[in-house]
């Protein structure tokens, strides 16, 4: 089944000189999935996006759609349509003139579609208008229109709320989930989040060209709700009670604010209550933190890149995961 | 609707050219400078007498576009025809849509194939046009009169107008070994000025080779040589060997040109825009 799955990259790895932009990525998008490809700015989700539309060669590895490969000819990408940075037109063509350029390129009955595209996107007024007068939005919204016109089973999307107003990134949001209800398989890149929160089902972060965590969305937010927030009354003797517990982990503590640390199960945390008062550390608060899956998500892209401690904090993730990887 | 392909992308390619200003600039410049040779002539009766049939231009119109590619050949024509040839693959580059055509359903070699053809026609648009109209020009100031040829005998108008016709299809051979070159620059360059620039300079510096000592021996191999093959054609009986080393010289140059551009541009990443 996988053989055939929307995306399969496997050990994809592209290298620029010295720099490895995309570094050994293995990853699944399964038919119906709304797949975020989350990373900050560098991370290399585009380079990747540009090796499954088969723009740029892989230095090593695979990335094949549909099962096919898009180096070797563009029948492979007969049921993908995306785009990846900005959708790019001809300036000195009206809107309108730019789709049945690509239409014809695609050629079946894409042509009799750009009606109807134009529409979803909201620019049919504006279609006579040459693209070099349009703005960052509504390119954007022409190359969804390009996108859809070739009625894609697989959509690839570059960051596509990138520059848009907040109106202009809630009505993408409300397209992307329209069609993916329709039972269009999505792919979207972002270094927001948030929306991929909102939109996406399954995740792969990546950082600095390597997938630091891949799975459910639901299983990472799970994950990260389980960091627990102390004060006590004598934190240094808290911390020495913290300190090699069962079921207790990865305790952090910035200067006067409060402890953090990750329990295994409430058990855990039963007992440390009772251990705390024992000690004389009396609790002023104990509780979930507000550590969000933004803090993980940090945390996950931004660390020092110590690569044992990447790799541990891994293990860690994907214990309290169920092992999804 | 059937599948896309080489034929597709050259309609699409037609459709960009008739968008774009210098397309028009080109075409222009084609048909103005035989205008203004003519208006200068009826103005003021000289002769170009150092050139090839530049002292028959107060004689007969049909001398009038022999003249103009003669002159044409120098600079002019390579230029016309590298302005539109040298940013046909760099324009993508420059707007960043070689990423939205490439993701479509031809493949690379198509794209390009579809390239070549439309920058093709355009030159030969570019040198019939130029020709037609120095010749409509010629005979409108000095008269539709026989021609003579560069053996000394004399053709009648009709069979001139005929020899004029086979002088611009010869001519083209050139023209289109000097469209390949600008492909090559446009496709490894990505860029429309270095690439017409780089064209002219080639163009400009192969004339140069034969002043250097020891080199006079290149020249029946030199593209630039090939722009005067043409004059074969106007000789009786016509000699048809200068005709025919052209025809291969030229293919010598624009084959490995369109060659190397083809690989460049199936295996090159496409990371821009
Ligand atoms: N064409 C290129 N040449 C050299 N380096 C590149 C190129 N494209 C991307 N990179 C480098 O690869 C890394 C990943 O880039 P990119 O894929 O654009 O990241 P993202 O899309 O996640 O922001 C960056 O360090 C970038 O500078
Ligand atoms: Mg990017």
């Amino acid at each position: 089944m996988s053989e055939r799955a929307p995306v399969a990259l496997r050990g994809l790895t592209k290298q620029y000189g010295r720099i490895t932009a995309v570094d050994d990525v293995s990853l699944t998008v399964n038919e119906g999935d709304v797949f975020g490809y989350l990373g900050p700015n560098g991370a290399g989700k585009t380079t990747s996006l540009r090796m499954m539309l088969g723009l740029i060669t892989p230095t090593a590895g695979e990335a094949r759609v549909f099962g096919h490969d898009p180096q070797k000819s563009v029948d492979a990408l007969a049921d993908v349509a995306g785009f990846v940075e900005a959708p790019r037109f001809y300036p000195y063509l009206d809107g309108m003139t730019n789709l049945r350029l690509v239409a014809s390129l695609d050629g079946n009955d894409a042509k009799s579609r750009i009606a109807e595209a134009l529409d979803v996107v909201e620019l049919t007024d504006r279609a006579d208008d040459k693209v070099g007068g349009y703005s960052h939005g509504m390119r954007q919204r022409l190359g969804i229109a390009a996108a859809l016109i070739r009625r894609p089973k697989l959509l690839l999307l570059d960051e596509p709320a990138t520059g848009l107003d907040p109106g202009g990134m809630r009505d993408m949001r409300a397209l992307i989930a329209r069609l993916s209800a329709e039972g269009m398989t999505v792919m979207l890149s972002s270094h927001l989040l948030a929306e991929v929160e909102e939109l996406c089902n399954r995740v792969a972060i990546v950082r600095s060209g390597r997938i630091v965590y891949e799975g459910e969305l639901d299983e990472l937010r799970a994950a990260a709700g389980l960091t627990i927030r102390l004060r006590t009354s004598d934190d240094e003797v808290a911390l020495r009670v913290l300190a090699d517990r069962r079921g207790i982990s990865d305790v952090v503590r910035h200067g006067p604010a409060p402890i953090q640390f990750r329990a295994a199960d409430e058990a855990a945390i039963g007992e440390l209550s009772r251990a705390l008062a024992d000690s004389g550390a009396l609790i002023l608060e104990l509780a979930p933190s507000a550590a969000t899956l933004e803090d993980l998500f940090f945390e996950l892209t931004e660390g020092e890149g110590d690569a044992q401690a990447e790799e541990k904090r891994l293990d860690e993730l994907s214990d309290l995961t169920g092992g999804s990887q | 609707m059937s599948r896309p392909g080489t034929l597709t992308v050259y309609r699409g390619e037609l459709r960009k050219l008739r968008a774009q200003k210098r397309t028009y600039l080109g075409l222009g410049a084609a048909v103005l400078v035989p205008i203004v040779f003519a208006v200068a002539v009826a103005i003021q009766p000289g002769e170009p007498a150092d050139v090839p049939f530049g002292r028959y231009i107060n004689d007969t119109g049909l001398a009038f576009p022999l003249v103009t590619l003669l002159f044409g050949s120098i600079w002019f024509y390579p230029l016309i025809a590298a302005l539109v040839s040298g940013d046909i693959v760099a324009n993508e580059d420059n707007n960043g849509t070689l990423k939205t055509i490439l993701t479509r359903s031809v493949e690379r070699s198509q794209i390009f194939f579809g390239k070549v053809i439309a920058a093709f026609s355009y030159s030969i648009l570019a040198i019939i046009l130029s020709g037609v109209v120095a010749t409509i020009a010629g005979i409108i100031v000095s008269g539709f009169n026989p021609i003579p040829t560069l053996s000394g005998t004399l053709e009648t108008p009709e069979r001139g107008l005929l020899l004029v016709a086979g002088s611009l299809a010869v001519y083209l051979m050139p023209i289109l070994a000097i469209s390949s070159f600008a492909l090559l620059l446009s496709t490894v360059f990505r860029n429309s000025a270095a690439a017409v620039v780089g064209t002219l300079m080639f163009s400009l510096l192969l004339q140069l080779v034969v002043i250097i000592p020891g080199l006079d021996g290149l020249q029946p191999y030199l593209l630039s040589t090939q722009f005067n093959s043409w004059q074969g054609l106007l000789r009786t009986p016509a000699d048809w060997d200068p005709i025919i080393r052209a025809a291969w010289v030229c293919a010598a140059y624009a084959i490995p040109s369109l060659a190397i551009a083809l690989t460049v541009f199936l295996r090159r990443d496409v990371a821009g825009g």
